[in-house]
């Protein structure tokens, strides 16, 4: 996403370089490919979402691209769901407790590799592990150990004379095991860009802060935590719209069951758009734009916050 | 980080989620009247007929493939064959049509038959000149909406209960005296105390605990315009009942059907509700088996919904087109070619000719022919598209019952009001 736009950000140097009109064709011809990507791959099918959302589309009518227009029919079809309550629910449950552990054990993590001792290094690559998975490995993997009756967690939790835990089929529970498996899968992102935000905190720094008489919680709380508040920010706000749109982990481990007890919108709109075998395309990307203008409003407050700490 | 690098990086973020989250966009925009992609692909060669199937498990070299180029081979032409994922085939097929793009023949899933139907994606057996008369009309029924028939089932497959025999001995049970519900659950109790695990089945959020869930459910005698009747309830407390009792694991509420076969090939439960399919593996579990229909509540068999594909003809705007690829249809569903296209995919035949020589080679399909001859297809009694909306919100009942949240009338009666509201 970033080498994306990273072509159209050099381009105002090359147009301050080459001048007069021919100037400006080759600064043209040097976006266009950019331009057209972003048409073709964003513009578009953003677009195209949109109006599928708009429009009241039945099997044959979607055949047949004449659907008639529907306005925001789909979305009070949304709202008045009785899946709609529930499901904002889950998404918000998710994504805040999520990223709440995510961030505190990647951050902790950070903190401990970043004092370099042996095997420091091979720890920290173990700890990636689950980044490399793909996902429907760990997410399988996840559903066995917590099945009620073979899982290794409940033969565990059997040893210390805990009974059974209904992890993935109990209605109470089955939330919480989908937000501890995506916990587990997105500490090692946090860790990652936590620690290579330490890095870039200048020792000396600390030296002084020493000289000064802090103590190690002094100095987390007044030099390591204010410093690294941007790579924070970016961070949070990452992982923010990646856990929202999880999808993989929660279909695989419970497809949002039992009875609706672990659906978000992501599975909700999937369910809406592909999980029928009479497909309801305009109430599933109704469900998909939600979640996209969900993301958006966190995007502008990042870049807000970012504003004003640009200006203080 | 300067704060304009930074809001960049974040607008190129946003992109990226509104990207991603809008994933449904998938579907293209093209309206249907654009030929010029058909045309393309119907033109090369002028020979080759397209054919979409939902069997990517056999490869080029595999019998199935044979088979559909000896037919190939017999129409004078060439077959172009491709195999999809069976979830991802209804979409695909959908949006050819609106590309005006679609194969020439089409192997789907039953249930999507009146869905591809209703979206005039199918021809008619009066457009494409296939002849149905010897097809099974509980089979055919499935294909049927409106008086017309849209395709010929291409072989069944359905449900009946495989049992332990080992885990039956010890238990003490005689499998002929289970004959309907009350000696099901007797049985289930007798295991349960010998130490054994009782049954397990695919109760699953999603249309294959619908399709585990109505063999009960229809052998109740309920119907699936009332979800909440007596009836209905019954077939849900039923199961809810054996879970409270430990006679099934919690387990199933989230079982695919392949977990549950694994479940019991393990060799501790009793009986397992499965498929025409797992045949083969039953006789790798290593222990000895048997199979019996599912039982109805006052006994004799209940019926069990049809599992398998329909052979379709997608409608072509070059008309033309049809005469060949009915050979190539007809090759495949009449007669001696049944008996190997049904071997071939561990089907039961759609003809009563065919499956006779199918029990004839083979005693151990008895049991599944008999299956079924009393199995009905989901989108009979001309449910057709309404079935999936009824569906939908009876797996949701199921899963709220067993998982307890809601009691069975609870979630029949909250099921029947989603149905009554989704099909208006």
């Amino acid at each position: 996403m970033q080498t994306s736009v990273r072509p159209a950000a050099a381009t105002p140097g090359v147009r301050r370089a080459a001048r007069g009109r021919s100037g400006q064709w080759a600064a043209w011809a040097f976006l266009a490919p950019v331009v057209l990507y972003l048409l073709v791959f964003y513009a578009y099918p953003l677009y195209r979402n949109v109006e599928l959302s708009l429009r009241n589309y039945t099997v044959r009518s979607f055949v047949q691209g004449d659907a008639p227009f529907a306005g925001f029919g789909n979305y009070a079809k949304v709202f008045a769901d009785a899946t709609f309550g529930p499901a904002l629910w889950h998404t918000v449950v998710f994504t805040l407790v999520s990223l709440a552990f995510q961030f505190t054990i990647g951050l902790a993590l950070a903190l401990f590799f970043s004092k370099s001792f042996r095997l420091s290094a091979t720890l920290r690559a173990l700890f990636l592990v689950p980044w490399l998975l793909p996902l429907i490995v760990s997410a399988s993997t996840w559903s066995w150990m917590l099945n009620s009756d073979s899982g290794v967690v409940n033969a565990a939790l059997g040893w210390l004379g805990i009974g059974p835990v209904n992890w993935l089929t109990s209605p109470d529970w089955a939330l919480w095991s989908v937000i501890i498996a995506n916990i587990w899968i997105g500490i090692p992102f946090n860790l990652v860009v936590l620690y290579s935000g330490l890095q870039a905190i200048p020792a000396a720094v600390y030296e002084a802060a020493a000289l000064d008489g802090a103590n190690g919680w002094q100095r987390f709380w007044r030099v390591t935590f204010p410093l690294l508040r941007p790579v924070s920010a970016i961070t949070i706000l990452l992982g923010l719209v990646y856990t929202l749109k999880v999808f993989d982990i929660i279909w695989i481990m419970t497809k949002g069951g039992p009875s609706g007890a672990s659906t978000t919108f992501a599975t909700w709109s999937y369910r809406l758009g592909f999980g029928n075998l009479v497909p309801s395309f305009g109430p599933g990307a109704a469900v998909g734009n939600l979640l996209i203008v969900m993301a958006l409003v966190f995007g502008l407050v990042y870049i807000r916050v970012q504003r004003r700490q640009a200006l203080t | 980080m300067s704060s304009a690098a930074g809001s960049r990086q974040v607008v190129g973020v946003g992109l990226a989620v509104l990207a991603a989250a809008g994933g449904l966009v998938a579907c293209s925009p093209s309206g249907g009247d654009d030929g010029s992609t058909s045309g393309a692909s119907q033109a090369a060669g002028g020979g080759t007929y397209t054919i979409w199937d939902p069997y990517p498990q056999y490869d080029a070299g595999s019998a199935w493939v044979k088979l559909l180029e000896t037919c190939g081979a017999q129409a004078g032409v060439k077959v172009e064959r491709t195999g999809y994922d069976t979830s991802d085939l209804t979409n695909k097929a959908l949006l050819a049509a609106q590309q005006d793009n679609s194969p020439d023949v089409l192997i789907v899933d039953n249930p999507v038959v009146s869905t591809l139907a209703e979206a005039g994606v199918l021809t008619t057996t009066e457009e494409n000149k296939l002849d149905v008369s010897s097809i099974a009309p509980n089979l055919l029924a499935a294909g049927q909406s409106g008086g017309k028939t849209y395709g010929v089932p291409i072989g069944a497959n359905t449900l009946a209960l495989y049992y332990n025999k080992d885990v039956l001995k010890r238990a003490g049970v005689d499998i002929a005296a289970v004959k309907d519900w009350a000696s099901l659950t007797a049985a289930l109790e007798k295991v349960k105390a010998a130490g054994k695990k009782g049954i397990t089945f695919s109760a699953i959020g999603t249309e294959e605990g619908s399709f585990q869930f109505l063999p009960w459910f229809w052998g109740s005698g309920a119907n699936l315009t009332k979800l909440d009747s007596p009836e209905g309830v019954s077939a849900v407390t039923l199961w809810s009942d054996w879970l409270k009792k430990g006679y099934a694991p919690n387990s199933v509420i989230g079982n695919t059907q392949t977990t549950s076969w694994q479940e019991f090939a393990g060799g501790e439960f009793a009986f397992a509700e499965n498929g025409t399919w797992q045949l083969a593996n039953a006789g790798k579990t290593g222990f000895a088996y048997g199979v019996i229909p599912i039982p109805a509540k006052d006994g004799g068999t209940a019926p069990a919904p049809t599992g398998g594909e329909f052979v379709s003809m997608p409608v072509q705007s070059d008309t033309g087109r049809y005469a060949t690829s009915q050979k190539l249809v007809t090759c495949l569903t009449s007669g001696e070619n049944s008996l190997t296209t049904t071997t071939t995919l561990s089907y039961v035949a759609p003809t009563e000719q065919v499956q006779a020589r199918q029990v004839e080679q083979n005693p151990e399909l008895k049991v599944w022919v008999e299956a079924v001859k009393a199995a009905k297809g989901r989108t009979s009694d001309d449910l057709g598209t309404k079935y999936p909306k009824i569906s939908e919100p009876m797996w949701g009942a199921v899963q709220a019952a067993l998982s307890g949240s809601k009691p069975p009338q609870e979630a029949m009666a909250a099921a029947q009001a989603a149905a009554a509201s989704a099909i208006q």
